[in-house]
């Protein structure tokens, strides 16, 4: 019955975002051309190396597409809490308060932003692209990989969109910090670990679990050893840690909404 | 209905000292507050901006937690049962809006309707209602964001009726709103009041809402209640005195030395003349006589004190 009010939600949102359809088709490619924009600079690189961290131009791709796409989806789907200081400012987020309902899901279907389909899109071309340029062994588990890596990904991402911006409720402005981690550890993860520094590796890999966004299964469908000698499993447990990321984010939530209502703003 | 006993709360205010120091302050904004409301009953609920009204509302409706004291709201204790409460409970905001900007004013309808998991015999039967008594439809597939102010207000009470509840809550429903969008609100929240039984707590700075809605009026500043009761009964207590406004036939000298009047003032040379009596000690009618027996009388009227006067009587007697 709650799932039937969300997809309402979102029905109403598409509805609502479609009534500007000219520009609506214009954000879309605007987002596709930023996503692609990010993989034309992994290209100018590879001209003048031939390889980054000890992965190929191909290798690189990989990630970055897995990336890209599951960045996309939890931009669309969490992105709007960037919003946040907004509605904590104008006392929106008192009304979702008077609602019967959990404010984090509201707020997530508050807006949802279609036009990050267009990143979407230009992720999951590049995608395409990387498969069919690396040398991979194809089963069933691989396919399996293929699908649930991005998706993962896009839990583990929207996870730490949550819990970065939770830090709103105590800073109001506190939105440059959070963006800090969310569109930094976008950054990392398009990337091989390898190429990182180890305190920045440690932090965007376990801290905030990048690594498991793109790097592990990747090294996973290529059947690769992880060059820094982390076991072969680790390219198989991102629904894992994907689900324990967003226990944390929903933690991190509650105890900020928690202080919200204890101090008010 | 509402229950409120000797409720508190603090905020932590940090003040800017100096170029890096910060002092922190604790501010009580609600301080030791109680009332009830029964249902049914339409209770105002004022005092002057900062009193704490708008703080007082958010513990009653579940936003924010108290410091201390007892809250209960349709039996149910806010702070915790939020989302119960929520279902039991309409709020109106008057400067926030529940309603999506973007979308026609029925669909955001709907989506409440879903959000409340409202029958939908229920939710089409209120809707109606309100469509035919707000008269809503004209706008009612206009997206919100391209209705007038007044127009969103209609909305906005509709929004919150929907999944009927037993306690409307509005804070400043009638704020920017023009003389007819006003009167118009007020005169369904009163049939709300009196016909359907739904109990009415409103906080205002138009006096004229509490006059036409409240019965009752709580009086609220520097997060104390100040005063509360019947208008009439507060109107005699600190404003006792009334006026009689007379226009004579023939101008007049003043008329001194008529039994229970404290002043008179004279104007149009003489033809009104303003008696200030107090109710305790004459009548309007034992007045009206005694005066006619001096001067032929052509009109006159019986004038109570403004209500604003009330209050601020209130306020000045801290």
């Amino acid at each position: 019955m709650a799932e039937s009010v969300y997809v309402k939600l979102v029905g109403a949102r598409l509805r609502g975002q479609m009534s500007y359809r000219a520009s609506f088709v214009l954000q879309c490619l605007a987002q596709a051309v930023n996503q692609l924009a990010e993989l034309a600079i992994i290209l100018v690189l590879f001209n003048r190396v031939s390889a980054l961290g000890g992965f190929s131009v191909s290798e690189v791709v990989l990630m970055y597409a897995i990336a890209g796409t599951a960045f996309g989806i939890a931009d669309m789907v969490a992105g709007q809490l960037d919003e946040l200081p907004t509605y904590i400012r104008t006392g929106t987020f008192d009304v979702l308060l008077l609602r019967p309902l959990g404010t984090l899901a509201q707020m997530m279907a508050s807006d949802l932003h279609l036009r990050k389909l267009g990143r979407i899109a230009a992720g999951l071309g590049a995608l395409g692209y990387a498969l069919s340029h690396n040398d991979i062994a194809w089963s069933v588990w691989a396919v399996v990989l293929v699908v649930v890596a991005p998706i993962s990904g896009a839990v583990i991402f929207s996870s730490v969109w949550v819990a970065a911006n939770s830090v709103c409720f105590w800073v109001v402005d506190g939105q440059e910090l959070a963006n800090t981690v969310t569109y930094g550890s976008s950054a990392f993860t398009s990337y091989p670990a390898t190429v990182f520094g180890p305190w920045l590796r440690r932090f965007f890999a376990f801290v905030i679990p990048g690594a498991f966004v793109a790097y592990y299964p990747s090294l996973a469908l290529l059947d690769r050893p992880d060059p820094l000698g982390g076991p072969a499993l680790l390219g198989w447990i991102s629904p894992l840690v994907a689900v324990a990321a967003a226990v944390v984010a929903g933690l991190v939530w509650r105890t900020a909404v928690r202080h919200y209502r204890g101090t008010g703003s | 209905m509402i229950e409120v006993r000797d409720l508190r709360r603090e905020f932590t205010v940090t003040t800017k000292v100096g170029r890096f120091r910060r002092e922190k302050r604790v501010v009580r904004a609600v301080d030791a507050v109680g009332f009830e409301v029964a249902a049914g009953e339409a209770v105002g609920y004022v005092g002057p901006n900062g009193a704490g009204k708008s703080t007082t509302i958010k513990m009653l409706t579940g936003i924010l937690v108290p410091t201390s004291g007892h809250v209960r709201v349709c039996g149910v204790e806010p702070s915790r049962g939020r989302r119960e409460l929520a279902r039991r409970i309409g709020v109106v905001f008057g400067q926030r809006s529940q309603l999506w900007w973007d979308l026609p004013l029925r669909d955001s309808f709907e989506l409440l309707r879903a959000i409340y998991r409202v029958p939908k015999g229920d939710y089409e039967a209120r809707l109606r209602e309100c469509v035919d008594l707000l008269e809503l439809g004209p706008f009612l597939d206009t997206p919100v964001r391209q209705l007038s102010l007044g127009q969103r207000m209609r909305g906005e009470v509709t929004a919150s009726l929907l999944h009927g509840p037993e306690l409307l809550v509005l804070d400043e429903p009638t704020i920017g709103l023009d003389l007819e969008s006003k009167e118009r609100l007020r005169e369904f929240l009163a049939d709300l009041n009196t016909q359907r039984g739904t109990t009415l707590l409103l906080t205002t700075h138009d006096l004229d809402d509490i006059e036409r809605l409240c019965p009752r009026l709580v009086v609220i500043d520097r997060g104390t209640v100040l005063a509360d009761g019947a208008l009439d009964e507060l109107r005699a207590e600190v404003a006792p005195e009334r006026v009689l406004v007379i226009d004579l036939e023939q101008p007049s000298a003043a008329l001194d030395g008529l039994p229970g009047v404290t002043s008179t003032r004279v104007e149009l040379n003489g033809l009104r003349h303003h008696l200030t009596f107090r109710r305790a000690e004459t009548t309007a009618a034992a007045l009206i006589a005694a005066v006619a027996t001096r001067a032929e009388v052509h009109d006159l009227v019986v004038v109570e004190p403004e209500i604003d006067d009330v209050v601020r009587r209130l306020y000045a007697r801290r």
